[in-house]
């Protein structure tokens, strides 16, 4: 095809190279939103959600308690509430603890005490967790539980929707 | 690379006369907007198949979205076009696509007509062809409905009494349509979205491949 004598391009290499650009072009542009649209979830990344009262301070207790919250969810077009649980308490140093149900093995929920006294178990695959919600060695879960953001205003404790992984635990 | 990786391909398994035989054809000097300007007229055929490539590719990705379902329906292609990234584009796409397919299709008709191009032989290519049009047009009656916004409920309410009025079976018809003799609701909804994303489409799909294949082997109609 390519004119090795004088290294020249051919007329029809000339026009395969600019229908193939030109189409080329074309057919990004065409595609090209529709893979945004596509991508639209991983653009968005994770919705932020306001604090959300749960219980006064004096209230809170020495071994965990089970407290659900109401959040503001909205998923695509759904809006709705949805209850999510923390385990509060504070921990033997004092400090306020708002665990996070979620084992952090598979996703199931732990629950307190149930097996073993001061200790979170999880039922799926035996997992436990100490009174400070640090994952037991040899049990499947590979991290502590996670913690949800608190602040504590006027004596009155509020939790953010999010959960973080705890750190230095 | 991609050179080596063709070449790799075509020593097993001899694929250069597989797209050689689709892609290489003479086009006629009279079809050939080149020779000729007015040779345009020749080009509505192959736009409407690509715009109707349009349709299918952002077709697709509006489903990622959409919801057949009175609760959701309407909601759905709010939450598409409005916070989705390129939502506008997308959904724009296909409804303007839309209007434009028919366009095309109508002209590429009228250029085959006053061309007489679909005398013997091509009588067979000219059926397909019609048959293909009404397919376009059921895709076009089914999606309007789906916005679920007042203007596809009341338009669809309108074309339901039009197939009443068929006579004998018209009262059946409309109940097939709906999926319920009094109600344009829920079913009717699921009913139409069914047909406009996987009854229509594979019709269309057979129709065009035969479309296609006729015109190869004929060969396109000679000059006027």
């Amino acid at each position: 095809m390519s004119n090795k004598k004088n290294n020249q391009v051919s007329r029809r290499q000339f026009l395969n190279y600019t229908l193939t650009g030109v189409g080329g072009f074309m057919g990004a542009a065409l595609v090209a939103p529709m893979v945004g649209f596509a991508v639209d979830p991983l653009l968005k990344g994770e919705q932020s959600g306001d604090f959300v009262y749960v219980l006064d301070e004096d209230e809170i207790t020495d071994t965990p308690q089970r407290v659900s919250f109401q959040i503001d969810q909205k998923d695509g077009w759904v809006e709705s509430q949805v209850e999510r649980t923390a385990w509060v308490y504070r921990n033997s140093n004092g400090d306020i603890l708002a665990l996070s149900p979620v084992c952090t093995h598979l996703g199931c929920t732990v629950d307190w005490a149930t097996q073993n006294e001061n200790e979170f178990f999880c039922p799926c695959h035996d997992g436990r967790y100490d009174a400070n919600g640090v994952n037991i060695a040899g049990t499947p879960p590979t991290e502590p539980l996670h913690e949800y953001t608190f602040k504590i205003e006027d004596g009155k404790l509020y939790l953010s929707p999010q959960t973080h992984a705890r750190e230095g635990a | 690379m991609l050179r080596k990786m063709y070449d790799w391909i075509d020593e097993r398994l001899d694929v250069t006369p597989i797209w050689r035989d689709i892609a290489d054809h003479e086009v006629p000097e009279h079809v050939n907007p080149a020779h000729h300007f007015s040779a345009f007229v020749y080009c509505f055929g192959g736009l409407t198949f690509f715009v109707v490539v349009i349709q299918i590719l952002s077709g697709m990705f509006l489903t990622m979205y959409y919801v057949p379902d009175i609760e959701n329906a309407w909601e759905s292609v709010r939450y598409l076009q409005t916070e989705v990234a390129h939502g506008q584009i997308v959904r724009g796409m296909h409804h303007w696509g839309a209007s434009v397919v028919i366009v095309m299709i109508f002209l590429h008709t009228l250029r085959v007509f006053f061309q007489g191009a679909y005398k013997k032989p091509r009588e067979l290519n000219w059926i397909v062809g019609v048959l293909l049009f009404f397919v376009i047009l059921g895709l076009g009656f089914t999606g309007y409905l789906l916005p679920w916004d007042n203007k596809a409920f009341f338009a669809t309410q309108v074309g339901l009494e039009i197939a009443e009025s068929v006579p004998f079976i018209g009262t059946e018809l409309k109940t097939l349509l709906a999926g319920d003799p009094t109600i344009v609701g829920a079913q009717t909804l699921t009913r139409f979205f069914a047909i406009h994303v996987f009854f229509l489409p594979a019709v269309l799909f057979g129709l065009l491949a035969a479309h296609f294949i006729m015109i190869r082997r004929q060969g396109i109609s000679g000059p006027l």
